[in-house]
């Protein structure tokens, strides 16, 4: 039997590995992927919580809205490093460096 | 507090319905006028654009009292704090929308989406700060997020901008992304979406016991996300180089809308979530097991004094002006860790006062730039003999933000420390007065290049090419920070009822 355990411990570690990949990689698509699996950990949080402790749809369609966001964020998203490669001839991250932090 | 079904919410969201009709019509507009020539077609989109925003501004502005509700079905809030808000932004919004008008970097690019995004930011400005649902906050802050990154990288072929906004998409999905992880735990602790509903299940003894450490992440969290947008440490690192990066127009916009939105998200989610009101709604008390008062405290500390200290060392005009709306955001943020309607009240007049300072310093930085075509600091030397009245002018801003008397600026902090005192926190006025004092140094090192350095060159200086539209527009930006004090008994009536949250009334 699957209990919630199971999911949230899923979540976690996809959280866990959507940060790890953000914070390491350098290769702005490779950031991007990361950063999606932040937003699904959060989406299967989502599903689960309101499958095993609310008893509403409150949170599925909150993971419905997450989807649709994600989409729109990664649209653009691509869309910043197109033009940002037509400029660099790279999606390193190195490379869009000249304004440092 | 009244809980509105959808069709009777409508009377109380007319601002909002005349902006989204506005953007709707500005993109059909923009599209028809496309084989007009550039300068009519600028027009046929500008006016559209202008009008909606005076319109919805002349419907904010007949806020009423006596009136809360939470809107479609508790998902939007309807309130003083939220009617002040409103107006705030769509000010903001007026503003930037002339700045656009003609600036140096945007000559060259169509007007067109700039205006649809900007509207569209305005709209999601106002949600998010009303928003008292865990998804209508991260709705409006996505739909924030999204079109404010679009705005920074507007400039296609510069790579500054395209730079600026990869950096700007990356860190913000990042931190959103973090922010929705938290929110999802919250669900799960609490059962529920709805702000208030969190505060009462936080409540109950059974919850406070257990949930320590996990309610502590979900707040770490939730103020990454939070953060992010009020541009605090350690979510600050995008904040120099986004402003740097974007069209200066934009990066006005920037430093004060969605700052100034995130202040209220936090208002909302920490008092409306996290804290219960006293029987009059004056004062809140903290619901739940962790101490949040304290770690908005530490945030608010380790901001204003990063900030300042950051801005010591830059020498470009716009990276210098983000450091200082970092520590402004410390500031700021001191209003909101005392837990009363004071505090909040504090909150809002600083948040109008540096509306017009801010504001005021980047359409100088811009008026250089059409000039000079640089934002170095050094590049500021000698305009005291160009533009005696621009640097009198930049002055009188400058002082405000470096809060000085008896200019407006000085009495945003004043009010601000002192709501903080009495609320028995006096050390933590002190840094803030300590931190005021070495922001007066940079504020002082630009004035001093633009007043003494390059003023024994030889050579003849030209006037400075001013337009007429900027001049209007730094006139009316300038005069409020110059008359504060007389200003000052009608701001504090005007912010007097944006006290009242919807909860505490």
């Amino acid at each position: 039997m699957i209990s919630l355990e199971h999911y949230l411990i899923v979540a976690a570690a996809l959280f866990s590995l959507g940060l790890y990949g953000v914070l390491t990689r350098k290769n702005a698509i490779n950031v991007l992927m990361s950063i999606e699996l932040i937003f699904n950990s959060a989406n299967i949080n989502l599903i689960a919580f309101s499958r095993f402790v609310s008893g509403d749809t409150e949170g599925q369609v909150f993971a419905l809205f997450v989807i649709v966001i994600a989409a729109c964020e990664a649209a653009v998203a691509l869309a910043i490093i197109m033009s940002l490669y037509r400029i660099l001839k790279d999606v390193s991250l190195d490379e869009a460096s000249v304004l440092k932090g | 507090m009244e809980r509105l079904d959808t069709i009777s919410s409508l009377q109380y969201f007319v601002p909002e319905i005349v902006l989204v009709f506005t953007l709707m019509a500005v993109l059909v507009c923009d599209l028809v006028s496309k084989n007009r020539a550039p300068r009519e077609r600028r027009l046929l989109i500008v006016i559209p654009s202008l009008i909606g925003l005076v319109v919805a501004l002349s419907y904010s502005l007949q806020g009423s009292e006596a009136v809360s509700a939470g809107l479609f079905h508790n998902m939007v809030a309807f309130d003083g704090f939220g009617q002040m808000l409103r107006v705030i932004f769509i000010v903001t919004s007026i503003f930037v929308l002339l700045f656009t008008l003609h600036s140096n970097e945007l000559r060259l690019v169509h007007h067109g989406e700039l205006l649809v995004l900007l509207l569209t930011v305005t709209v999601a400005l106002i949600w998010m700060a009303n928003s008292i649902n865990l998804l209508m906050i991260y709705l409006a802050l996505e739909t924030v997020s999204v079109a404010s990154y679009v705005m920074v990288g507007y400039l296609k072929t510069d790579r500054l901008s395209n730079e600026a906004s990869l950096k700007y998409i990356l860190f913000g999905a990042v931190s959103t992304g973090t922010m929705l992880f938290g929110l999802s735990l919250l669900y799960g602790l609490t059962g529920s979406l709805d702000l208030f509903e969190i505060r009462s299940a936080l409540s109950s003894q059974e919850v406070v016991a257990s949930s320590g450490p996990a309610l502590m992440v979900i707040l770490v969290l939730v103020l990454a996300g939070i953060g992010f947008k009020m541009a605090t440490v350690p979510f600050h690192f995008w904040c120099p180089d986004v402003y740097t990066g974007a069209p200066t127009p934009v990066t006005a916009f920037l430093s004060v809308g969605p700052k100034v939105a995130g202040f209220a998200v936090l208002i909302r989610f920490f008092y409306g979530g996290l804290a219960s009101p006293s029987e009059d709604g004056a004062s809140w008390a903290m619901v739940g097991s962790v101490d949040w008062q304290t770690m908005l405290m530490g945030i608010s500390v380790i901001t204003m004094t990063l900030g300042n200290v950051g801005a010591l060392l830059q020498t470009n005009m716009k990276r210098l002006l983000a450091y200082s709306s970092i520590a402004h955001a410390g500031y700021i943020m001191m209003g909101a860790v005392v837990l009363s309607g004071e505090g909040i009240q504090a909150m809002l007049a600083y948040m109008i006062i540096y509306l017009f300072m801010n504001l005021g310093a980047f359409l100088v930085v811009i008026v250089v730039h059409n000039d000079v075509g640089s934002f170095d600091i050094k590049d500021y030397a000698g305009i005291w003999r160009r533009a005696p009245l621009l640097t009198i002018g930049m002055g009188i801003l400058l002082f405000s933000l470096m809060g000085i008397p008896p200019f407006a600026g000085f009495l945003a902090k004043w009010y601000i420390f002192s709501v903080v005192i009495d609320a028995g926190l006096g050390w933590f006025a002190v840094i803030g007065g300590l931190n005021s004092a070495i922001g007066a140094f940079y504020y002082l090192k630009i004035l001093k290049t633009m007043f003494i350095d390059g003023s024994d060159t030889p050579e003849p200086s030209t006037p400075l090419a001013l337009q007429p539209l900027y001049a209007g527009l730094l006139l009316v930006l300038i005069v409020p920070n110059i008359i504060g004090l007389l200003l000052w008994g009608y701001l504090d009536r005007v912010t007097e009822f944006s006290q009242k949250l919807l909860d505490a009334m």
